[in-house]
């Protein structure tokens, strides 16, 4: 059993070798789905990390009037919490929008000078609120439009936002949609014509096969090299297709921070090295080993 | 022991029927030598496929040793092809591997040891007179030493019987003469022999069983046959 092993083995790593410029051929070919592969992953990660950004951004908040009882405030939150819409509620008080507002202007002299003349606190105490999706803003601007507590608000930025957030929404869920499909597409490409590589090859070698069966071997003998085949390829496809990814994504990384400030995409693929070549290496040697197996069974009947 | 029982062989293609054997019924005993000879088409390689298990006979049974080959199953096939060996006109040596490993290939996929292989492939190819061409390529060999190899390969399992169609079909006449002294070997040896050939000389020479096929009929099976065609 282990010796029928170790023969396998070494004739998928013979075969591989001998067959030169065809196994080069094939290798190419799958080093360039792999890469493609790659390309998806990376286009899901940044489309992904903009698209989150952009939903960040995305959010409804109420003013409330200035003489507004903190308690009201916080049962309107304990009430907004309840829904199941809502992400998350952020309550900023009076005290504090005035020293976010003094920050952001600290620089700004004139700002600053006005504030000190004005004696009392302008800026009115608010809740800021995120939904978990953006289509979900509806909803929630509903619930605030029915509510008891409604006499306290001031304003709710939603009104004023609700046509710039709806297409926002439509933008992003079409975003997501179509990625899915190019991805699915991209994918199916890449997987068709590995396959059809493969398949090739071994069609080349079809008369070998017919002998190999004629001089009595086994057809797990005869596919076992083969499939070995398509586990170097997977493996070498692998580790090239890294290997040329790399150095891309370092020099690509600084132009792509200008559209995408939230991603710093070379660290996150070095630090994430190991979880791509995993990838890698599991769609490379998968393909090769159900390409292989496929391929060959049509020329081991008879 | 071989035995075809009222063997027939049609092909279909559109509509259209083929005869390639027509009730062949005959018996090869061990250790004999029998020529199939007949024209190309006459059926020698529908005989030689049909006891391979390449094909499957229209009618009739097949019979090899304890195998009834119409019947046999996926997995015995590689049994009973191990216990025939075969030689063909074109050779088929796996173009990737040197001398040594195309034979060693047969004891490898027979699952015999490593110390085996080291021990008999040599001696082997060393009955061909290819030993110093041990790990040269088919593509750096001769047409001849390219069928020697393929004896070699033949033979390494010990098979029960050696089937060769037309072995010299691709060969000039010394190492047509070659093969056939191999032959002769192998049959003394004790191996029962088949060979498939329109080559008359060969025949005559022989002064073996001659089984004569026409147009998938046989028409004579002698001992000491001579090559007769109308």
């Amino acid at each position: 059993m282990l010796t029928t092993l170790f023969r396998i083995i070494k004739n998928g790593f013979l075969s591989f070798w001998r067959n030169g410029w065809l196994s080069m051929a094939t290798l190419s070919i799958i080093i360039l789905a792999l890469l493609v592969f790659e390309g998806i992953i990376i286009f899901n990660i940044l489309t992904k990390t903009a698209l989150t950004a952009l939903q960040d951004k995305i959010d409804i908040s109420i003013y409330f009037k200035t003489n507004t009882p903190e308690d009201e405030i916080l049962k309107t939150k304990k009430s907004l919490e309840t829904l199941a819409e809502v992400k998350n509620i952020e309550y900023i008080p009076r005290d504090k929008a005035l020293e976010i507002f003094k920050e952001r202007h600290k620089n700004d002299s004139a700002i600053s000078q006005s504030l000190e003349e004005l004696q009392d606190n302008p800026l009115l105490a608010s809740l800021n609120i995120k939904a978990h999706n953006p289509k979900e803003y509806v909803i929630i601007s509903g619930h605030l439009d029915e509510a008891s507590f409604k006499g306290w608000f001031e304003k709710v930025t939603y009104a004023q936002n609700a046509v710039v957030i709806e297409r926002l929404g439509r933008i992003i869920d079409t975003a997501q949609k179509g990625g899915l499909i190019l991805i699915i597409f991209i994918a199916l490409i890449a997987v068709l014509v590995t396959f059809n590589t493969i398949r090739l090859a071994i069609y080349s070698n079809r008369e070998e096969i017919g002998i190999m069966r004629l001089v009595g071997a086994s057809n797990s003998f005869i596919r076992g090299p083969y499939v070995v085949e398509g586990i170097i390829y997977g493996t070498i496809a692998g580790i090239i297709s890294i290997a040329i990814a790399g150095p891309v994504i370092y020099f690509a990384s600084p132009y792509i921070k200008i559209f995408i400030p939230e991603i710093n995409l070379w660290s996150y693929f070095a630090s994430h090295l190991f979880t791509f070549l995993g990838y890698q290496l599991l769609f490379g040697i998968g393909l090769g080993i159900i390409s292989s197996s496929i391929a060959i069974s049509k020329y081991l009947r008879i | 022991m071989i035995i075809f029982q009222n063997v027939s062989k049609f092909y279909n293609n559109n509509s259209h029927q083929t005869t390639a054997l027509e009730d062949a019924s005959f018996t090869i005993n061990s250790k004999e030598f029998v020529s199939l000879v007949g024209k190309s088409g006459a059926g020698k390689s529908t005989i030689v496929k049909l006891l391979i298990a390449e094909e499957k006979p229209t009618n009739g049974r097949v019979i090899f040793g304890s195998y009834d080959v119409n019947k046999i199953k996926q997995h015995e096939l590689p049994q009973l092809r191990r216990r025939i060996g075969v030689i063909f006109q074109d050779f088929r040596l796996l173009p990737n591997k040197t001398s040594f490993e195309n034979v060693a290939f047969a004891l490898e996929a027979a699952g015999r040891l490593q110390s085996d292989i080291e021990e008999f492939v040599p001696q082997a190819l060393e009955m061909v007179g290819l030993k110093d061409k041990m790990f040269n390529f088919p593509k750096e060999l001769s047409g001849g030493e390219k069928q020697r190899v393929a004896i070699a390969r033949a033979m390494i399992n010990h098979p029960d019987m050696i089937i060769a169609d037309e072995p010299t079909g691709n060969l000039d006449p010394i190492n047509a003469w070659e093969i056939i002294k191999l032959l002769i070997k192998i049959n003394e040896l004790g191996t029962t022999v088949l060979l498939a050939t329109h080559n008359k000389e060969i025949i005559n020479y022989l002064e073996r069983r001659v089984i004569n096929l026409e147009n998938g009929r046989i028409t004579r099976d002698e001992e000491k046959g001579k090559y007769i065609l109308v």
